[in-house]
């Protein structure tokens, strides 16, 4: 008999004695795996629809509920993992694409844990935050070759013209995720919290809908394959468009909302009957070229009057950087590189994995070669995929980015487990559902003020780390790498990042 | 979002030990919330005693154990005075008095939870559904 | 400054000294009662003979109350004569007072039948204070052990409970084929029979006292039927009657029994309001006019004319009989009209014999017009509040006895005047 079935990820423990049998968990969990049994006056839990998202555990009043990970007992070793002889379970028993959510979870990707932080002792001083000035503010776009500037009765004026800019108080923003793919309140929350924050979310594929309309100002407005939601008034809606290739959670693959997902409400966003799968091809059926794409570039700045930037997304695979070198010739203001640990609601997880280059290689290598060619200013680098933390946001600056996007942490902000079950659809903490009874489980305002509390705790540890290394404005960080060192790195791996080992001086 | 956690430590915050687990486990018999959540298809709401202006509560109690707090408004069911006619039950359109199950004769509501700084419904709500706002005339 | 006399201190007369007081701070209040004590609450009667509540608790209002309002309070006071030309009001001690508003809140009366032999000592009324002290004492005396109601009414049914918490066995006397005929539906009388059966009583229906025995004190009675019961108290419970008939030749009108007033809670004498159980109101299930002998009403007519004599205008909007009651430990609610047939009304019901519950909801033209809850009475307010203002039930109908019935399954904007207050029970 070959047939078996893989054991259950997680396990709930219920400590019999404080349970109280108030039947929260039961009726919270949207798998529907705890249950209760009257006869016996007890609640259970079917172990096998477990997804490990620890919503129970959190609503439960008295504390009585464990989600704990039940490893595969079976003998494994470093190359047949758990993880591996789950997925051959899986499969021998559906035949199918193995579905994943979120990013990479691979921990031999992660170049960031192995680059470090210079500071500053005795020869060029410290600054300290609380006490001078600190400026963290990041301008997106095009930036002038010089400017030219005229000095009358005292004061400075600017003669040249700037082209649109997008104004970010923290260096930090929303990364495309579409109303379809997360819940409305989910949008909510990261709309008002940019709008807080001074900085910006991204409508992802998704259209707009019409309660977020008022947070225009603090909205980048994406322009994807499917080119769902698209019109004028969308165009102009925000302060920013972004047209996306690719995503790093998915590199050379399209997106597909189910037709079950295609609600009212979503419908009218994307503009599709309600009930048709919403298909965004893989690769934009007018773009075959960077030529195509200087088109949209420019169509889409002529239908917003040359009052917004225009950004292009790429994943970040082999040919990065001739590509974003590429992308900044055709005119974009700003190229958005999304690196393999990039996240996604749903993706056949053999790409999620295997699939796109880290994304600390990409900024490096983009980096130097728009510089090499002189034209590092004529776009800004926004970086995505895997940012977990401000130590992340300010390794990402140094290696050469402008601004990065964050998705997986924000939704973390906002009560995401990391059950990365995103695809099911069935999300108990409201965020990646369509379900209206799930969905009202995010309050958007407990949701803003997590996800800006978020922003603001990174902001305060960004100006710590750069006063630390003497520096008190975060233009002086970007692409400085030499306050990077790298920690047990090839010479060839240090020559791309463009770094020295640590332990080498200046 | 329907989790009743109101309702559990409406019980709890009305209870002889205020704790929760031996609530559950030995008080007989509990006290009635005084939170009641209601659920049809995708809506949930839970509702209390509004205190309202005109309560008909206080105008239909035959004890004068249905009063309003001079101080806070609010509107208090004196237990010693409470018979049980129920007159409250019959008046009250929210259907938010309810009969005590601890004092068998005595007409259970929203107090406001008078002992603590925030009711208990508010203050462990998971989700901040339920806020209380005083209103002033 | 404006003098206002009121004429009893029941649920009416406080709730228009509340009334005037919100709108007039200044004018003269004195509040006129025959009783010795002022607001004491007359339900309470029968608690207090079943010792279910202590004495100190029998005021619904306290002293502090009056002080606060600036109440002047006369008890004792019983008013023999209005004289509507000079606007004074006579007491029966002599003394007189002059008004510029007075309200008349007088209740009712215990009606007394012809019954032979009624005067005699051990046949009591009972619906006020000095009643419960005098059966009690009597009881006590005369160790009662057996006892005859004559009424199967609300108020006689407390005042059997009360007996027989007492340890007294009742038997109880109704002319009608079932007790609480008046106020509740036949389903609901066989419930609250059943209940007081089992706790010993007896009661005998299509039936009534005919003859009271004894030599000065009652030994037993007689009934219609021919039946003997050996008793020595009888308390004839057959109903109240409007307290007016110190009005006589006052020019006050009056309807076929009580006060006739106006939507503003005024006679027909333009300085002279009435409210509560003296008084002829629109039972707005009917469409009559008619006394509805209940607290809440009493209250809300005592606000309007309150209101009103302050100088604020408002309408009352008409009441509906409504009632709760605990009869036998089983709690029982009837609102509206609950004993209508034919083929424009629909029932739903709920029963439960097992447990006696009972639900039974009258619809017609899509409204709720009745509503009668035994042994389950919760949330029963929310069905009183579909009744009182009109809600058109059709959308929700078949939920309205499902378990978890409640204000979700109500009309939005209903829920939204609730919420804010709108519906009162007058109109500005």
């Amino acid at each position: 008999m070959a047939k078996r079935r893989a054991p259950s990820e997680f396990i709930v423990e219920r400590d019999e004695y404080k349970c109280i049998r108030c039947l929260a968990c039961v009726r919270m969990c949207s798998y529907e795996a705890n249950f209760y049994d009257e006869r016996e006056n007890m609640v259970f839990t079917d172990n096998s629809k477990c997804v490990g998202c620890h919503f129970c555990e959190a609503i439960c009043p008295t504390d009585a509920i464990r989600v704990i990970h039940n490893p595969l007992a079976i003998k494994q070793n470093a190359h047949w993992t758990g993880e591996v002889v789950s997925d051959i379970i899986k499969q021998a028993e559906t035949g199918g694409v193995l579905l994943a959510s979120m990013g990479n979870d691979k921990q031999h990707f992660s170049y960031f844990d192995r680059i470090i932080l210079n500071a500053s002792q005795v020869t060029n001083p410290s600054i300290d935050p609380l006490r001078e000035p600190m400026e963290i503010r990041t301008f997106i776009g095009r930036k002038p070759e010089s400017v030219d500037l005229e000095v009358e009765n005292g004061s400075v004026l600017l003669k040249t013209e700037i082209t649109p800019q997008l104004k970010l108080e923290v260096p930090i923003m929303f990364s495309a995720m579409s109303y379809g793919s997360i819940s409305l309140n989910a949008c909510k929350s990261l709309a008002k919290a940019a709008q807080m924050m001074g900085t910006f979310f991204n409508t992802g594929e998704g259209g707009l809908h019409k309660d977020l309309r008022q947070y225009g100002a603090n909205m980048i407005v994406q322009c994807a394959s499917g080119r769902f939601g698209v019109d004028m008034e969308y165009l102009n809606a925000g302060a920013a468009i972004e047209i996306k290739i690719g995503q790093g959670a998915k590199p050379g693959i399209g997106g597909h909302l189910p037709g079950e997902k295609v609600t009212e409400p979503i419908s009218e966003t994307r503009m599709i009957p309600v009930g048709t799968d919403a298909i965004s091809p893989a690769p934009h059926h007018d773009i075959y070229s960077i030529e195509d794409l200087r088109q949209l570039i420019y169509a889409l700045k002529e239908a917003t009057r040359y009052e917004k930037p225009v950004g292009v997304k790429i994943s970040a695979v082999h040919n990065v950087a001739p590509i974003a070198s590429g992308i900044v010739r055709a005119g974009a203001d700003f190229v958005v590189i999304d690196g393999i640990r990039g996240g996604t609601g749903a993706t056949p997880k053999v790409i999620r994995d295997n699939v796109g280059i880290p994304i600390e290689l990409a900024i490096a290598v983009v980096d130097q070669r728009l510089r090499d060619e002189g034209i590092r200013h004529l776009a800004s680098i926004v970086v995505a995929g895997g940012i977990r933390n401000s130590a992340d946001v300010i390794k990402a600056i140094a290696l050469g980015a402008d601004a990065v996007y964050i998705g997986t942490a924000a939704l973390v902000s906002l009560g995401c487990h990391l059950c990365q079950k995103c695809y099911t659809g069935k999300c108990n903490w409201g965020i990646a559902t369509q379900d209206p009874k799930l969905v009202k489980r995010l309050n958007p305002e407990i949701g803003a003020r997590r996800a800006a509390n978020l922003l603001r705790a990174w902001a305060l540890e960004i100006k710590e780390m750069l006063g630390g290394m003497g520096i008190n404005a975060i233009e002086s960080l970007r692409g400085n790498r030499d306050q990077l060192r790298g920690v047990g790195l090839s010479e060839y791996e240090l020559k791309l990042l463009g770094i020295k080992p640590a332990g080498e001086a200046w | 979002m329907g989790c009743r956690l109101c309702e559990i430590h409406c019980i709890t915050a009305h209870s002889k030990s205020k704790n929760i687990i031996k609530v559950f486990r030995y008080e007989v018999p509990q006290p009635v919330p005084s939170v009641i959540v209601e659920e049809k298809e995708y809506t949930t709401f839970a509702i209390q005693c509004r205190h309202c202006e005109d309560a008909p509560c206080i105008q239909a109690c035959i004890t004068g154990a249905m009063h309003r707090d001079p101080d806070t408004n609010a509107v208090h069911v004196d237990h010693e005075k409470c018979v049980g006619c129920w007159m409250c039950i019959m008046v009250c359109p929210f259907g938010a008095i309810q009969r005590g199950t601890v004092e068998k004769k005595v007409a259970s509501k929203c107090d406001l939870c008078v002992d603590r700084e925030i009711p208990a419904c508010v203050e462990n709500c998971p989700n901040e559904a339920l806020v209380l706002v005083e209103v002033s005339e | 400054m404006m003098r206002y006399v009121i004429i009893g201190a029941g649920p009416a007369g406080l709730a228009a000294v509340e009334a005037i007081r919100e709108v007039d701070v200044e004018g003269e209040i004195a509040l006129l009662t025959m009783e010795d004590v002022p607001a004491y609450s007359k339900p309470l009667i029968t608690y207090l003979l079943g010792k279910k509540v202590q004495e100190k608790n029998m005021l619904y209002r306290t002293r502090e109350f009056f002080d606060e309002h600036r109440v002047e309070v006369r008890t004792g006071a019983e008013v023999v004569r209005v004289d509507t030309d000079s606007n004074m009001v006579y007491l029966k001690n002599g003394e007189s007072l002059s008004y510029d508003r007075l309200l008349i809140a007088t209740g009712g009366a215990p009606f007394k039948p012809p019954i032979e032999g009624l005067e005699k000592e051990g046949v009591f009324t009972f619906t006020r204070w000095c009643d419960e002290k005098d059966m009690a004492e009597y009881i006590e005396r005369n160790g009662v052990h057996e006892a005859v109601v004559l009424g199967g009414g609300l108020i006689g049914l407390k005042t059997t409970e009360a007996l027989m918490e007492l340890g007294i066995k009742v038997h109880i006397v109704e002319l009608a084929d079932r007790i609480l005929a008046a106020t509740f539906d036949k389903k609901a009388s066989e419930i609250i029979t059943r209940a007081l059966e089992r706790e010993g009583c007896e009661v005998h229906t299509n039936d009534t006292v005919v003859q009271v025995k004894g030599g000065k004190r009652i030994s037993r009675v007689i009934l219609k039927s021919g039946k003997e019961i050996k008793t020595r108290l009888l308390v004839v419970a057959i109903g109240v009657t409007p307290n007016v008939g110190f009005l006589r030749d006052s020019g006050v009108r009056l309807g076929r029994r009580g006060i006739m007033v106006d939507d503003r809670m005024r006679t027909s004498i333009s300085n002279i309001y009435a409210a509560g159980d003296c008084t002829e109101v629109l039972d707005e299930s009917t469409g009559e006019w008619r006394t509805i002998a209940i607290w809440p009403i009493a209250s809300a007519q005592g606000k309007v004319a309150g209101y009103n004599m302050a100088g604020r205008e408002v309408r009352y909007q008409g009441g509906i009989p409504m009632n709760s009651v605990e009869l036998a430990g089983i709690p029982t609610i009837s609102v509206g009209c609950t004993n209508v047939e034919g083929d424009d009304v629909e029932i739903l019901k709920y029963e439960d014999p097992s447990s006696s519950v009972y639900k039974k909801l009258v619809i017609k033209n899509n409204k709720l017009i009745g509503a009668v809850f035994v042994g389950d009475i919760d949330r029963a307010g929310i069905y009183t509040g579909l009744i009182t203002h009109g809600v058109d039930v059709s959308t929700f109908k078949d939920a309205l006895l499902d378990e978890g019935f409640g204000l979700i399954y109500l009309p939005k904007e209903y829920r939204k005047k609730l919420i804010e207050g709108e519906l009162k029970v007058w109109l500005e």
